[in-house]
């Protein structure tokens, strides 16, 4: 099945939140945000504001008539500051005008004066001063602190990872309309339209049923719209509810990247202890995050960071430790791969180092620790269904690793400034939300009296394919034509109490909820038709390409008969239904549990081309073979698979985020702010999946996708440094990302 | 872009192309699984378009990427879309340009009609705008992400609506390029390709195909970014501007042209007219280097051009110019002249090295810090002599002990 939005998307006839036909007076926000980093807001001048022509109204704190705080896990979040500021970007006022330009001329009038206060931008300051959100984690398995004088190599260093912008292509927007009776519907570009309804209600002092929200898709999210399309979301309604009138806000991409979090920057300490041979005995790390100014996600981003600290390895003597550090920056939030990217770039430095240090290839050591069956991971899952070897050995072979590592060694043989460079990155990441209560979903389905059938869930599209995932899994279920199957927007009156579209679990989560439904509608059928049939057992009756079939022989029953029959005879031809995802529980006294429903594995081999004398690079190819279940759609799942990695390999290589001493982000446009090119990207990429390998949870077989495949592009990072130190082999590099052609070659000729 | 030079032109949208059907190009993304969010799309869909109404295009990797360079994708990674557009090779290969695609309703019937419907509609002639002015524009591709906000407010003149700057001829021992040329015009001139041989290779690395049919040559100049791609290759060339105010008009060396940070020789009523490249010698050679963090779409760390010319393995004639090390497009005065009398050889190019770090002067920013840049320069040097020397000059000479 094809992405089922791909024909109006080509004739660019889908509608994004501000491509919805404007209703009549609508009025337009734009956003003052701090100057600075920190500081106490000591008057706020915005008289020469309210006097312009066009501008409706100017909100700050004290127009909020609820609670002004919007903090997910911990309440630490102000819609609009009220008495400090924390970062740059920080909502301080709302500016309402009758077009989108007067309201950020209004921007441009407001000033403010703040006492400024000290800040902090690093997050090992930010720990040894005490500012720390939650309570450090630890995971233990073992004893490293007995195993280290085992070892016949232990080994330190430190990582120093960047964060990531999410670049998203329709920026962050909300349209609220206010409608009778205090009642507020809210079309959002959000990846958690329930989250938008319960913040909304919040800030507005409302019950939630008075909010709807709506949101039809996403030009994009990557988990930047997870939580953090929700200011911006409140902030319409508040404007809608105050002007009781419709209120679009829409930032613009300056804005947008100023205001929002990143995926979280990294200080990670780290300590390896080895056999001679290679086999890892102990790993200890301490990552530091760089959490931003609040909790936002941040704890359970750095959750994530332990739970695959270890990646896909399995090593007896583990401790690691994780705090949130609190700084002065953009609270930085959920990106695909949620904090375990951060924690398998940590392990494969350790590695890394390791592989230098007895100088032998870095795949020799990984090879050596990978996951087996029933192997333990630190936080007491036993590895089941592991498929990391077979992953790796499938790549070995297919690619033929030993022919590209010759080739890549004589090729530096033969070549002075030109210099190849591989390695080897296997992917081990666990499915479901590590929060339990988070893996639930609901849908409705409902069959209409034509045969025709609606499907609603608590999934969003936002690209990623999930319509096209539920549309398949609908019209298997029922087993009639998909082009019978509609995928409604996502509905908080519809579904509610949604999980946000994360966690690469929406399809599981969603389409099994979808699968429920399905069931219970076709249990009332079948019990009708077999009783029409004068069949004892409704068992024998199954439907398929919308005829009934008996003991799987053909009846004059077909759909349309069958719905119509139904409905005659006042048979429900609605359901609701609701999935848990079984078998899941984390405890986070003991740190110990079964967090996950199964996990996903790949390997990506990953090869380079550096300029030694200009310090730019070239990625020549990424051979991959990636676990990837029974796939509804192939076509949408190599899709997932490759932007996956595209944004992977940016984040470790050219995406880079750089911050002045004000706090001021200099990459804040497209401009310097560099995401892949079709140009950058390889020619040659090769997908291979493990076939048949089932997964008895997903829909039919189905795994999960979203996630894992960024994490292929962690492996880049170590093939530039592996040219890098074909060209200097005595040299000691930074584990320091992104690997900035700046990097490579200051590092290269840092004498 | 300004609206106004929309005047007497027909703009095609994402709408213009639709019809009952999906055309080809829209057909080979749904097929190709080339569209996720959808966000891009449209303007994907416009441009592989674009690209096949030019008849007889034949359909290769660097057509493709050429088209799909000035569009950022941040869902797929790509690869579809190049397979989508390699997936045209086989529907509309040979069958290209405006009344093919018409005549195979891969494009709408409307499009042939769209001269002769503009030529009925001609409404009174259109101003340029006001001759005093906040802002000449150009091309544009650089002034609107710098003062978006500013020029819907501003009075604007708008140079493209004088067509008598575009023209390249030559003349007097020059070639003399107008001001307006835009990049890619400049690029597919054979007069230019004949002088700067690797011309196409060089602007594959500046901007996108779509800026390129914006940016002029004489707003590169004017606005007067220290790291101007085409400024830094003019520079070195050594080209001369010629100034028009009114009647009046004035030529000054392109070297002496800057004055400090967005300081010109120039005064405000002043229009840069033409560009005249000196015709060199036929054993001239250049060489034009840029070093940016992502290789293609992006502005440069450090950009370098050097024109150099020897006698008997004497350097006669050098010019080097650097950007991004200064206030301005900087013309290596010190270092090029120290060049000029000696043999290439590798004591004579590390002799440079400490002239040219007297001579630059870079400040750390977005680009890159002052100890990177300082390098480049370097680096550069090196990469201009074992370039166009490679008989002379190798890297491993520079770093024997690595």
């Amino acid at each position: 099945m094809k992405h089922i939005d791909a024909v109006s998307h080509t004739r660019g006839e889908s509608q994004f939140v501000d491509d919805m036909p404007q209703p009549s007076e609508m009025l337009y926000a734009a956003v003052f945000s701090s100057p600075v980093m920190h500081g106490k807001i000591i008057a706020l001048h915005v008289q020469d504001v309210c006097s312009m022509d066009g501008i409706v109204a100017v909100l700050t704190s004290k127009d909020i008539p609820g609670e002004n705080q919007i903090g997910p896990i911990i309440q630490d979040e102000e819609l609009l500051a009220s008495a400090e500021v924390c970062y740059v970007g920080q909502p301080v006022a709302l500016v309402i005008g009758t077009s989108p330009e007067i309201a950020r001329k209004g921007v441009r009038k407001i000033t403010i004066d703040v006492e400024q206060l000290p800040a902090i931008t690093d997050p090992k300051e930010a720990f040894s001063k005490g500012n720390i959100i939650g309570s450090p984690r630890t995971f233990i398995l073992g004893d490293v602190e007995a195993t280290w004088q085992k070892c016949d190599l232990v080994l330190e260093g430190v990582c120093d990872i960047g964060g990531q912008e999410h670049v998203y292509l329709e920026t962050q927007r909300a349209r609220a309309i206010p409608l009778e009776e205090n009642n507020l519907c809210i079309y959002s570009a959000t990846q958690g339209p329930s989250a938008v309804q319960r913040h909304a209600a919040k800030v507005l002092g409302l019950p939630g049923h008075n909010i709807e929200v709506d949101v039809k898709r996403l030009g994009g999210g990557f988990g930047g719209k997870e939580d953090q399309a929700t200011p911006w979301a409140c902030m319409a309604a508040l404007a809608a509810w105050h002007t009781k009138k419709p209120v679009e806000l829409v930032l613009g991409r300056a804005d947008d990247i100023k205001m929002t979090g990143k995926r979280h920057p990294y200080k990670s300490d780290f300590k390896i202890g080895v056999t001679k041979e290679g086999k890892i005995l102990a790993y200890e790390a301490n990552h530091y995050q760089n959490s931003g100014a609040t909790a936002d996600l941040s704890p359970a981003v750095l959750e994530r960071t332990l739970f695959h600290g270890t990646n896909s390895y399995f090593i007896p003597n583990v401790k690691i430790f994780g705090v949130c550090c609190r700084t002065n920056l953009p609270s930085n939030t959920a990106f695909r791969g949620f904090g375990g990217p951060q924690g398998m770039f940590v392990i494969e430095s350790a590695i890394a180092k390791v592989a230098e240090k007895l100088d032998i290839p870095r795949e020799e050591i990984q090879t050596k620790n990978l996951l087996k069956e029933n192997d333990l991971f630190p936080y007491g899952q036993q590895v089941g269904n592991c498929r990391s070897l077979l992953t790796w050995n499938k790549a070995v072979e297919k690619y033929k690793l030993s022919e590209i590592r010759k080739r890549v060694e004589d090729y530096n043989k033969t070549h002075f400034e030109i210099k190849k460079g591989m390695a080897v990155m296997p992917i081990c990441f666990g499915i479901s939300f590590t929060t339990t209560y988070m893996n639930q979903a609901s849908a409705l389905v409902l069959v209409y009296t034509d045969g025709s059938i609606s499907v609603s869930t608590g999934g969003v599209e936002m690209g990623q394919g999930l319509k096209s995932n539920i549309a398949s899994i609908a019209a298997k279920g029922f087993g009639i034509r998909d082009i019978r199957i509609k995928i409604e927007s996502t509905n908080t009156t519809r579904v509610a109490n949604m999980s946000p579209s994360a966690a690469s679990a929406t399809t599981v989560l969603n389409g099994n909820a979808t699968l429920i439904a399905i069931g219970q509608v076709l249990d009332r059928l079948k019990s009708m038709v077999a009783e029409e049939l004068g069949v004892q057992d409704k068992g024998r009756i199954t439907i398929v390409n919308e005829k009934v079939l008996c003991d799987g022989r053909e009846t004059d029953w077909t759909w349309d008969r069958l719905v119509q029959t139904a409905h005659l005879n006042r048979i429900d031809l609605s359901a609701h239904g609701f999935f848990a995802t079984p078998e899941i529980y984390f405890d986070k006294i003991k740190e110990k549990g079964h967090p996950f429903a199964y996990h996903i594995f790949g390997t990506a081999i990953i090869e380079v081309t550096l300029d030694c004398l200009r310090g730019t690079y070239d990625i020549d190819s990424v051979k991959i073979v990636h676990d990837l279940g029974r796939p509804l759609s192939e076509l949408v799942d190599r899709g997932q698979i490759e932007g996956g990695l595209a944004q992977g390999l940016g984040w470790m290589t050219i995406e880079d985020l750089s911050f002045n001493e004000k706090g001021q982000l200099l990459s804040g446009a497209l401009a310097t702010y560099k995401v892949p090119d079709v140009y950058f990207m390889p020619d040659d990429i090769e997908l291979t999946f493990l076939e048949d390998e089932g997964n008895t949870l997903g829909p039919y077989g189905n795994k999960a996708v979203g996630e894992p495949p960024l994490m292929y592009g962690i492996g880049v990072f170590f093939a530039i440094r592996c040219a890098m130190r074909a060209f200097r082999p005595q040299r000691e590099f930074a584990l320091a990302s992104p690997l900035t052609p700046e990097r490579v070659l200051l590092q290269l000729y840092a004498d | 872009m300004p609206l106004g030079e929309l005047h007497g032109k027909h703009l095609v949208t994402i709408e213009g192309l639709n019809m009952d059907h999906l055309s080809p190009v829209q057909q080979a993304i749904v097929d190709e699984g080339a569209t996720q969010c959808g966000f891009c799309t449209p303007g994907i869909v416009v441009s592989l378009t674009g690209y096949l109404m030019k008849d007889k295009i034949i359909i290769n990797e660097e057509g493709v990427k050429k088209t799909l360079s000035g569009h950022l994708c941040r869902c797929t990674g790509y690869r579809s879309l190049k397979q989508s557009a390699f997936f045209l090779k086989d529907t509309v290969e040979g069958h290209t340009g405006i009344d093919t695609l018409v005549a195979n309703r891969m494009i709408p019937d409307y499009f042939p009609g769209i001269p002769d419907r503009l030529r009925k509609m001609q409404s009174s002639v259109f101003g340029a705008g006001e001759k005093s002015t906040d802002y000449f524009i150009a091309g544009g591709t650089d002034l609107y992400v710098q003062k978006g906000d500013l020029l819907p407010e501003s009075k604007v003149h708008l140079l493209n609506l004088h067509p008598e700057m575009k023209a390249i001829s030559k003349k007097n021992g020059y070639i003399h390029v107008g001001a307006l040329t835009t990049f890619e015009e400049f690029a597919n001139h054979p007069d230019i390709a004949n002088a700067i041989p690797d011309i196409q290779a060089y602007m594959s690395r500046i901007a996108s195909l779509q800026i390129r049919n914006r940016a002029t040559l004489g707003g590169n100049i004017i606005n007067a970014s220290p790291i101007g791609d085409m400024t830094t290759l003019l520079l070195a060339l050594e080209a001369v501007l010629v100034l028009e105010n009114d009647a009046q008009s004035r030529t000054v060396p392109i070297t002496s042209f800057f004055r400090g940070y967005k300081q010109l020789d120039k005064i405000p009523s002043e229009i840069l007219a033409d560009i005249l490249i000196p015709e060199f010698p036929l054993n001239t050679k250049i060489n034009f280097e840029k070093v940016s963090k992502r290789k293609y779409l992006d502005i440069a760390s450090v950009n370098s051009a050097m024109k150099i010319r020897r006698e008997d393995g004497i350097i006669r004639e050098i010019g080097l110019s650097m950007g991004g090390v200064a206030p301005v497009p900087l013309f290596l005065k010190a270092t090029s002249h120290y060049f000029i009398g000696k043999q290439v050889c590798r004591d004579v190019v590390e002799g440079a090295f400490s002239i040219i770090q007297q001579e630059i002067c870079p400040i750390s920013d977005i680009r890159g810090s002052v100890d990177y840049k300082r390098l480049l320069a370097r680096q550069l040097i090196i990469a201009h002599f074992t370039k166009l020397f490679p008989e002379r000059v190798a890297v491993r000479d520079f770093y024997e002990t690595y």
